[in-house]
C-alpha cells in the first residue's frame, strides 16, 4: 500500500502497516495474507485522517487547541470535546477522502444493498498495550449503506476527542502531532454463533490450552458481557475438551431491520444448547493454532460462524496480560537430570 | 455435620465385622487384624487392587506384595520420606496405610542412601532391566518345571531302585513351598524397579503440570507411552490369528457366539489348513495368552489360556475387517511419530531455554524407565500369577479328590483356605498317605469352606468406607501418590461425595477424550463378554489390557477402578475410544441397559435414562 493512500485493502496490508492502518487493520491484513478466512474489507488510513485534519485546521485550530487544555479543568475539556466532535462529524470531508471511502464501499459490497458492514476504530498502537486509546474501541455493526459508513467513520475519528481520551493525553503530556486514527470497514457476518478464543488460559496462563467462549448470534453480546457465553477449554495440541460449561443464554444479538443490532429473546431449547459443535470447536482450535504460529505468540481472537457454517476470523491481537510477566524457569535447572527426581522422592513439595 | 467431623473418616474400631462372619474374619492372619492402636492412623480401602472381598487364599497377593514393596522402599532403595505399606483386613476388604518418615535427620540420612542406590538404577537401567527379564524368565521356567502334585498308591519302583530315598508325599510339600517361595520372589522382582519407574514418570508429570497447569493427565501419558510394550502383544496375536484364518481359508468357522470346543474340534478335522491354524493358536498361546482377564490379583481372574472366550469373541470382528480390506495392524511407526510430534509440540510451548533443557532431561528419563513400567505386568501379574494360581488349583483338585471339600467339593474350594491352612491340609494329606490312615481334612474343611463361602457372599453385600481414621494434612508418600493416585484433594473429594445427595453423574479419571451416548452394558466377569453388542458402552469393574480385543466392538468404556495411567486407559487411547476410569461405583450405580453419556475429556458419566424397555418374552 502506498503511504499516501486514503484507504488500504486487507489483502494489501501487513502487520508492518500498523502506523497507518492501526493494530486492528494491520492484523486483519496480516491474517488475510496468511490465508485465514477473514471477512473482506478495507481500512480508512491515518493518512485520510490527516487530510481531513488539515482541512479542519484550515478553518480553526484543532491540535493546538487540545494541547492548550488544562486537564484538570473538566468544564473546558468537555466544552472542547463537544466542539471538536461536532466538527469532525459535520465539516465537509476532503473530496479525495470521501470519494475513496465511497468507492471502496461500492467495491466491497459490489453494489449489493443487502451487504452491510461493520465499522470499527483501529488505533495506531496495539489496542491493549496503550491505555491512551482506552475508550476508543468504537464498533458500529450492521451499517447499511455508503453514506452511513462515512458517518460512522467520522464518529470513530471523533472519539479521539472524547473527554476521556483528551484528558489522558494531556495528563501524560502526549504530543497531538502523533495522534491519529484509522478505521476498519469490513463486510458484516450474519453470525449464527460468535465469540472469542484465547490461545492460552486466561486464568493460569497455560499455553497448552485454548479457551473458547461463544454464544448465539453476533459476537457483540459476548464481548460486551450481555450474555454469559458457553465456555470450553481444550488441549491446544491434543484437541481434548476438558471443560464444557454450557450456560443459559437468554438472548442473542441480531441485526435490526433499520441498521444496528437488537437483543432477541431465545426459546428454551436454544438457551441451554451448546452454541458450537465439537467439529466447530476443533476447527476453531486449528485456526487458533495457525494464527498463533503465524505471530509466534499467544493470541486473543474474535470469531464468528455464519449461517452457512463458515468459520470467519474477525480480529486477532496478541495476548498481553500473561505475556507481560517475567518468564522464569518452571523449575531450577540441574546438571544431573537425576536430581530432578528428588522433587518426587525428596519430601514435602 | 460439624466442620471437625468433615475431616474425619470412620475409625477402624467403629468398623464392625458383619454378623455371622466372625469365624471367617478370625481366620485371616493375626497380623492383618485391626487393633485399637490402629485408630491413630489413616487407612484407605485398596479398592484399586482388591475391589472385591478376598478369598482367604488370595490374601497372599496382598501379603507377598507388601512384603516386597516394603523391603524395596524401606531397605533396598531407601526412599527418603516413606517406608512400606501396612495392611489390615476386615470383612474381606484390604485397608492399607503408609509408614511415613518424618524426622528431618532420618530423611537426610535416607536421601544419601537413596541417591547411591536409586541413581545407580537409573544410570544402569537398560542393563538391569535386561537382567530383570532373565530373572523373570528363569522364575517362570522354574514354576513351569514344578510337577503336578500327585500321590501314587505305591512309590514308583524306579525311584526305589534309584535309591531316591524321598517318598512321593514329600514332593507335595516341596512343590507347595517352592511355589509359595516363587510367588514371594516374583513380588520382589515386581517392585525392584517399580517405584523408581513411576518416580521418573511422576517427575516428568510434575514438571508438565507446573509448566502447563491445565494439561490433562492423558496428554502427559501419551507423551510417555511405550510403543513396543508387552501389553499390546496379546491383542496383536488375536489379530494375527484372524489374519491367518483368512489366509488359510478357515475363517468361516469363527462366528459370533460360537462354541469354541466345537470349532477347535472342527478345525482338527478339516485337514491341513485347520491343523495349521491350530498350530498358530498354540504359538500365540505360549506365552501371550497368559494374560489375566482381570488384574491377576484374584484366583478367579483366569487367563486367556484357561478360558479362550475372550480372544475368540474378538476373532469374528477382526476377520470381518480383514475381509473388508481394512488394515487392523497396530500402526507402530505412526504411533511413534505421533508421540514424537506431541513431545515436540509441547516443547515448543515452553518459554525458556532452561525449561526446554529440563524437559528434554525428564522426557528422556521417562522414556528410559517406561518399558519396565508397562512391561512388568505381563511377566508378573499375568504370566507368573496365572501359573501360580493354577498350581494351587492342582492342589485343590488333589485335595478335592481326597474328600477334603466334602462330597460335592471342587478344586476351587481350596481358595477358601489361607496359605497357612493349605500347607497344614497338605501335611494332613501327606500324613494320611504315609500312615495309611484317613486324613482328618474331609471332616475338618467342608464346614469351614461353607462358612467362608457364605461370608464372602455376605461381605460383598456390605459397602465398606473408602477410608478410615483422621485425614492427614498432606500425603507425601510417593508410593501412595504414584500407585494409588491418592492425594489430599482426592480424600476431600471422597468426604464431599458422602455428603452429596444422589445424582445422575459419576466422576472418574478422564482416560481418553470424546463424548459418546449409548447403551450401558454392565459386564461383571469375562463370561458375560458375549453380551456386548456392537456400539455398546462397556461398564466394568476392573479395566485390563486383555479386554483390548473387544474394544473394536464398543463405543466407549467406563470402569470402577483405574487411573489415567492404568493399562485400560493406555489401550483406550490407542483405539481412540472415549473412556472414563476409576469412577468407583459405575458397576453398582449404572443399571444394565441404561442409556448413558460418557465424556472422556471431562471424566464424567451421566445416566440419561435408567428405565429399560422390557423385552418381549
Amino acid at each position: 500500500m502506498s503511504a499516501d493512500s486514503a484507504i488500504g485493502w486487507f489483502a494489501d496490508l501487513r502487520i508492518t502497516d500498523r502506523p497507518t492502518v492501526g493494530g486492528k487493520g494491520a492484523s486483519l491484513g496480516e491474517l488475510t495474507h496468511a490465508g485465514i478466512d477473514v471477512p473482506p474489507g478495507f481500512v480508512v488510513t491515518t493518512h485520510a485522517f490527516e487530510l481531513f485534519l488539515k482541512a479542519l485546521e484550515a478553518s480553526a485550530p484543532v491540535r493546538t487547541a487540545v494541547e492548550a487544555l488544562d486537564a484538570t479543568n473538566l468544564d473546558a475539556v468537555t466544552a472542547l470535546s463537544k466542539t471538536l466532535r461536532a466538527r469532525v462529524e459535520e465539516e465537509p470531508l476532503p473530496q479525495q477522502v470521501e470519494r475513496a471511502i465511497l468507492e471502496a464501499h461500492q467495491q466491497l459490497t459490489d453494489g449489493d444493498m443487502a451487504v452491510t458492514v461493520a465499522v470499527r476504530s483501529s488505533a495506531t498502537t496495539e489496542d491493549a498495550e496503550d491505555a491512551s486509546f482506552a475508550g476508543l474501541q468504537d464498533t458500529f455493526l450492521w451499517v447499511l449503506d455508503a453514506q452511513d459508513t462515512v458517518k460512522r467513520v467520522r464518529e470513530c475519528w471523533g472519539s479521539l476527542y472524547s473527554v476521556e481520551s483528551m484528558t489522558y493525553r494531556r495528563k501524560h503530556g502526549l504530543p497531538e502531532e502523533g495522534v491519529a486514527m484509522a478505521v476498519v470497514v469490513q463486510k458484516m457476518v450474519d453470525a449464527r454463533t460468535a465469540g472469542v478464543m484465547f490461545t492460552r488460559s486466561p486464568t493460569t496462563g497455560d499455553k497448552s490450552v485454548i479457551t473458547i467462549e461463544g454464544a448465539w448470534g453476533l459476537g457483540s453480546a459476548v464481548v460486551s458481557g450481555e450474555v454469559t457465553p458457553d465456555r470450553w477449554v481444550m488441549g491446544k495440541i491434543t484437541g481434548e475438551i476438558s471443560v464444557r460449561d454450557i450456560s443459559d443464554k437468554h438472548i442473542r444479538q441480531v441485526p435490526a431491520p433499520g441498521g444496528g443490532i437488537f437483543d432477541e429473546e431465545l426459546p428454551d431449547d436454544m438457551r441451554n444448547a451448546p452454541a458450537l459443535s465439537d467439529d466447530e470447536l476443533q476447527a476453531l482450535r486449528a485456526v487458533g493454532r495457525r494464527i498463533e504460529k503465524h505471530y509466534g505468540r499467544p493470541q486473543d481472537i474474535e470469531w464468528a460462524i455464519d449461517k452457512a457454517g463458515n468459520l470467519l476470523l474477525l480480529q486477532s491481537r496478541p495476548e498481553t496480560v500473561w505475556s507481560a510477566r517475567e518468564q522464569a524457569p518452571v523449575v531450577a535447572t540441574q546438571a544431573d537430570p537425576l536430581k530432578h527426581v528428588m522433587t518426587i522422592f525428596g519430601g514435602r513439595r | 455435620m460439624t466442620m471437625a467431623d468433615a475431616k474425619q473418616f470412620p475409625l477402624p474400631s467403629s468398623l464392625k465385622v458383619v454378623p455371622g462372619t466372625e469365624g471367617a474374619q478370625a481366620a485371616y492372619p493375626y497380623f492383618t487384624q485391626f487393633v485399637p492402636e490402629d485408630d491413630g492412623k489413616f487407612w484407605f480401602y485398596n479398592s484399586m487392587h482388591f475391589p472385591e472381598p478376598m478369598h482367604h487364599f488370595d490374601m497372599i497377593t496382598a501379603e507377598a506384595a507388601y512384603v516386597a514393596l516394603g523391603a524395596a522402599n524401606t531397605r533396598v532403595h531407601v526412599l527418603p520420606t516413606a517406608k512400606g505399606i501396612e495392611h489390615r483386613i476386615i470383612n474381606g476388604r484390604v485397608y492399607i496405610g503408609g509408614v511415613a518418615v518424618t524426622d528431618p535427620a532420618e530423611i537426610q540420612e535416607r536421601v544419601g542412601e537413596f541417591q547411591q542406590r536409586a541413581f545407580y538404577y537409573y544410570e544402569h537401567w537398560e542393563r538391569l532391566y535386561d537382567s530383570w527379564k532373565e530373572k523373570m524368565k528363569t522364575l517362570i521356567a522354574d514354576a513351569l518345571a514344578l510337577p503336578k502334585p500327585e500321590l501314587p498308591d505305591y512309590e514308583p519302583l524306579e525311584n526305589v531302585h534309584a535309591g531316591k530315598g524321598v517318598a512321593a508325599n514329600h514332593a507335595l510339600l516341596d512343590i507347595y513351598q517352592k511355589q509359595i517361595e516363587g510367588y514371594h520372589r516374583m513380588w520382589h522382582h515386581h517392585f525392584e524397579f517399580l517405584l523408581l519407574g513411576y518416580g521418573a514418570y511422576m517427575t516428568f508429570f510434575d514438571f508438565c503440570k507446573k509448566a502447563f497447569p491445565e494439561i490433562s493427565d492423558q496428554a502427559i501419558s501419551r507423551m510417555v507411552a511405550g510403543m513396543e510394550a508387552e501389553i499390546f502383544r496379546p491383542d496383536e496375536e488375536v489379530k494375527r490369528l484372524a489374519r491367518r484364518a483368512v489366509e488359510l481359508g478357515v475363517d468361516t468357522h469363527f462366528t459370533d457366539g460360537m462354541n469354541i470346543e466345537a470349532v477347535l474340534a472342527d478345525l482338527d478335522r478339516v485337514g491341513n489348513a485347520g491343523k495349521e491354524w491350530l498350530g498358530e493358536l498354540e504359538t500365540s498361546r505360549n506365552p501371550w495368552f497368559n494374560v489375566s482377564s482381570g488384574d491377576g490379583f484374584y484366583h478367579y481372574h483366569r487367563s486367556w489360556n484357561d478360558d479362550l472366550s475372550l480372544p475368540f469373541a474378538a476373532l469374528p470382528g477382526y476377520i470381518d475387517k480383514i475381509k473388508a480390506g481394512a488394515n487392523i495392524e497396530r500402526p507402530t511407526d505412526q504411533l511413534i511419530s505421533e508421540r514424537e510430534q506431541l513431545v515436540a509440540d509441547y516443547r515448543e510451548l515452553l518459554d525458556t531455554d532452561e525449561d526446554r533443557a529440563t524437559y528434554d532431561q525428564l522426557i528422556g528419563l521417562a522414556h528410559r524407565v517406561f518399558p519396565y513400567v508397562e512391561g512388568h505386568k505381563f511377566y508378573c501379574e499375568h504370566w507368573y500369577t496365572n501359573l501360580f494360581f493354577n498350581k494351587i488349583r492342582e492342589f485343590g483338585a488333589l485335595l478335592a479328590q481326597n474328600g477334603f471339600f466334602g462330597a460335592n467339593g471342587r478344586e476351587e474350594d481350596v481358595f477358601h483356605l489361607t496359605q497357612y491352612e493349605l500347607e497344614s491340609a497338605i501335611i494332613d494329606l501327606m500324613l494320611g498317605w504315609g500312615i495309611g490312615a484317613e486324613p482328618r481334612g474331609p471332616r475338618h474343611w467342608p464346614a469351614i469352606v461353607a462358612e467362608r463361602k457364605a461370608a464372602i457372599k455376605e461381605w460383598a453385600k456390605h459397602p465398606t468406607p473408602a477410608a478410615l481414621g483422621a485425614v492427614p494434612d498432606a500425603i507425601d508418600d510417593p508410593a501412595i501418590v504414584m500407585l494409588w493416585g491418592i492425594t489430599r484433594e482426592s480424600l476431600d473429594r471422597w468426604l464431599a461425595a458422602d455428603e452429596e445427595g444422589p445424582t445422575n453423574e459419576l466422576k472418574g479419571f478422564a482416560a481418553c477424550h470424546g463424548v459418546v451416548e449409548g447403551t450401558a452394558r454392565v459386564v461383571k466377569s469375562v463370561e458375560e463378554i458375549g453380551r456386548l453388542q456392537q456400539g455398546d458402552i462397556l461398564v466394568c469393574q476392573v479395566t485390563n489390557p486383555t479386554w483390548a480385543p473387544i474394544f473394536q466392538k464398543i463405543s466407549a468404556a467406563v470402569s470402577d477402578i483405574g487411573g489415567s495411567m492404568s493399562h485400560m486407559a493406555i489401550v483406550a487411547r490407542e483405539y481412540g475410544l472415549p473412556a472414563v476410569v476409576g469412577t468407583g461405583t459405575a458397576t453398582q450405580r449404572i443399571p444394565d441397559g441404561a442409556r448413558i453419556r460418557v465424556d472422556g475429556g471431562r471424566g464424567t458419566v451421566t445416566i440419561l435414562e435408567e428405565a429399560r424397555v422390557l423385552e418381549d418374552a
